[in-house]
């Protein structure tokens, strides 16, 4: 259904092309190249010789006999205990988003039926946490966990993340549930359902969308923290991320780049999957709340 | 809904919040008013067969003491925040002194850690955020110019630099821009000098770390405005086009407007995220060239000894750097409440 106000001329249209394979170049290609160059060895990954090298893998058929390798998987994995950080960050996220959701659909749920004023001093308050670099708040938590002696272990990793991912949780969700029609929860309520009752078996059937949507949000905070996370885990209880930035310290200066550069493949995999499943509810999880407004 | 039931409804979120957010920052506040304790220093008389011989030296179990009793250190008050790290007054008053134009001023500053970071920080802000918001529009304008059943794939692949983390995106950069890697030696060949690195120029380094920055958030500017151009009402721009207003017009005056709100929500979410700019830096190894705010308070705490009050005073700065930051859009806020309560 092409109407007349949106044909474009030829010149136009394929300006527009172009500039779309350029950007396809941009934001794909890294990865493409990355996951191709984790096969190799390191000679041809920084090939000063020739680029081409990179693609052919002349000096991995040389060091190992074959065009790939999975030397560097084996090393990052096997050697440097990289499957114990992947188990950490899984049990991280797991957590993280399990109780962020319980706790934000709770939150926001009251903020978006409740009409007085301190909801809205409720949710700028929340706007501000949610601005503030989460790293400001690391010098304020060393001190008392050393104290406690909390820090280092993954539960506390856990209920910090979730703190932080609580602004940012309830805002979404608040904006979610605004959308479901106060009369469903109301006139539950006429029924005779209390408030938790007619949040029980009127608003949770309905609210899943919302709440898958703003899962993912939170999974990838917990999955993407480096400043938290870096800071207060212990060298066994480290998630991927910070792992991979402690190869970088290590393992830069042994010549075994290849792990970091496999471990990085490993960890960007399962983002990769998420969004080939959730592309639709990431691009409406971006989009709520700036559309309406 | 009643005071109660909303007090027990958001219990559990505000629990959360007050015990790791809201105190956290009273304990950074008063972290960064104390400094830690001097060790204690004792005079002891050795007496031998040549005579005595007074020697000074530290009295570990005092100072042990000194610090288990009161673990946040002497009080300060505001001595950190005028330190050579942060604020540096005295640094910025002989600089000013001696320094005859603004731009030999300028370079004084940038020599101070504090304003080393605060400079990085607030041009990474306020160049990356303009560019993302323009290169997501042209994005979003070119993907909604093709066939519905490209689109799929090409918003798949646009996520990709945004949802990737950015430790991890930043590395993949960096490798590929490292001398050996593959955009290192196309640039070396580009410019025709072998020995370009750009890992070793400060001017170069910025440019890389504000490439990635645009790189890394122009899918989530794409996002929104994509979204944006489906709800633009498509009679008004057929009427638009009725009356006589070409391409460009039915742009200017249709579409612009109606994607207004938008960019000042990417602008609000782009500047909160810019500000606090900190992997890049790790990934890059740039710090020598350029530091942020968050990287400072990171490279206080890490390593062996941790500067706590010095990270805390950084950190209050950082703060009240993001409050001034966000005021204008809270005012706003505030007054579009009123309004909707009058």
């Amino acid at each position: 259904m092409a109407s007349k106000a949106q044909a474009r001329s030829l010149p136009l249209r394929l300006f527009a092309i172009a500039f779309l394979v350029l950007w396809m170049l941009l934001a794909a290609f890294p990865f493409l190249w990355t996951l191709w160059g984790s096969f190799k060895v390191e000679g041809d990954f920084f090939s000063k010789a020739d680029w081409a090298y990179a693609i052919f893998g002349t000096r991995t058929q040389v060091e190992t006999g074959g065009a790939f390798t999975g030397q560097g998987y084996y090393g990052a994995w096997v050697q440097e205990d990289f499957w114990r950080a992947v188990l950490n960050t899984s049990l991280v996220c797991l957590f993280v988003v399990t109780i962020s959701l319980t706790f934000g659909t709770l939150g926001g749920y009251a903020l978006s039926r409740s009409t007085y004023r301190y909801t809205f001093w409720f949710l700028i308050i929340a706007l501000i946490f949610r601005a503030m670099p989460p790293i400001t708040l690391v010098s304020g938590y060393l001190p008392v966990f050393f104290q406690w002696n909390l820090w280092g272990h993954l539960p506390t990793a856990i209920i910090v993340l979730v703190a932080i991912n609580q602004p940012f949780t309830l805002w979404m969700l608040h904006s979610f549930f605004k959308n479901i029609p106060k009369d469903l929860d109301e006139s539950a309520m006429v029924d005779g359902c209390n408030r938790f009752q007619a949040f029980r078996h009127v608003i949770i059937p309905v609210m899943w969308p919302g709440v898958i949507t703003t899962g993912l949000f939170s999974f990838l905070l917990a999955y993407n923290d480096f400043a938290v996370t870096a800071m207060i885990l212990d060298q066994q209880n480290q998630t991927m991320v910070p792992k991979i930035a402690s190869f970088l310290g290590t393992t830069q200066t042994k010549g075994n780049v290849m792990f970091a550069v496999a471990a990085v493949v490993s960890a960007t995999a399962p983002l990769f999957i998420m969004i080939m499943f959730f592309q639709r509810q990431i691009v409406s999880g971006l989009t709520a709340g700036a559309v309406k407004g | 809904m009643k005071h109660k039931t909303f007090f027990w409804f958001v219990f559990p979120s505000a629990v959360a919040m007050l015990l790791f957010i809201a105190l956290p920052i009273v304990s950074v506040i008063i972290q960064s008013v104390h400094v830690a304790h001097e060790q204690v220093v004792v005079t002891v008389e050795n007496c031998g067969p040549f005579g005595c011989t007074e020697a000074t030296m530290i009295d570990q179990e005092a100072t042990e003491e000194l610090r288990r009793e009161k673990p946040l250190g002497q009080f300060a008050g505001l001595e950190t925040y005028f330190d050579r790290g942060h604020l540096a007054t005295t640094e910025v008053a002989a600089a000013w002194r001696v320094s005859e134009s603004w731009g030999e001023f300028g370079g004084y500053l940038m020599n101070l850690p504090f304003y080393k970071a605060m400079g990085f920080t607030l041009a990474y802000t306020f160049i990356v955020t303009p560019l993302t918001i323009i290169l997501g529009f042209m994005i979003a304008v070119a993907v909604n110019s093709v066939t519905r059943r490209v689109r799929g794939p090409l918003i798949f692949f646009s996520l990709l630099p945004m949802i990737v983390t950015p430790l991890v995106g930043s590395l993949i950069l960096y490798w590929m821009i490292d001398a050996r890697g593959i955009i290192g030696t196309a640039l070396q060949m580009l410019v025709g000098d072998p020995t370009l690195s750009v890992k070793a120029s400060t001017p170069l380094t910025w440019i890389m770390l504000m490439v990635y920055g645009v790189w890394h958030s122009a899918p989530f500017a794409f996002i929104v405005y994509y979204a944006g151009l489906q709800t633009v009402n498509q009679d008004t721009l057929e009427s638009a086009m009725i009356d006589g207003a070409n391409r460009w017009e039915r742009i200017r005056y249709v579409v612009l407007p109606h994607l207004m709100p938008l960019t000042t929500f990417i602008a609000l979410i782009q500047l909160m995220d810019n500000f606090r700019v900190f992997e890049p830096i790790v990934s890059f190894s740039a710090s020598a060239h350029a530091t942020s705010l968050s990287w400072a308070i990171y490279n206080d705490l890490g390593g062996e000894t941790r500067q706590l009050s010095s990270a805390a005073a950084t950190s209050v700065l950082t703060i009240i750097g993001v409050a001034i930051l966000l005021s204008p859009v809270l005012v706003r806020t505030w007054r579009d409440f009123n309004r909707k309560a009058a």
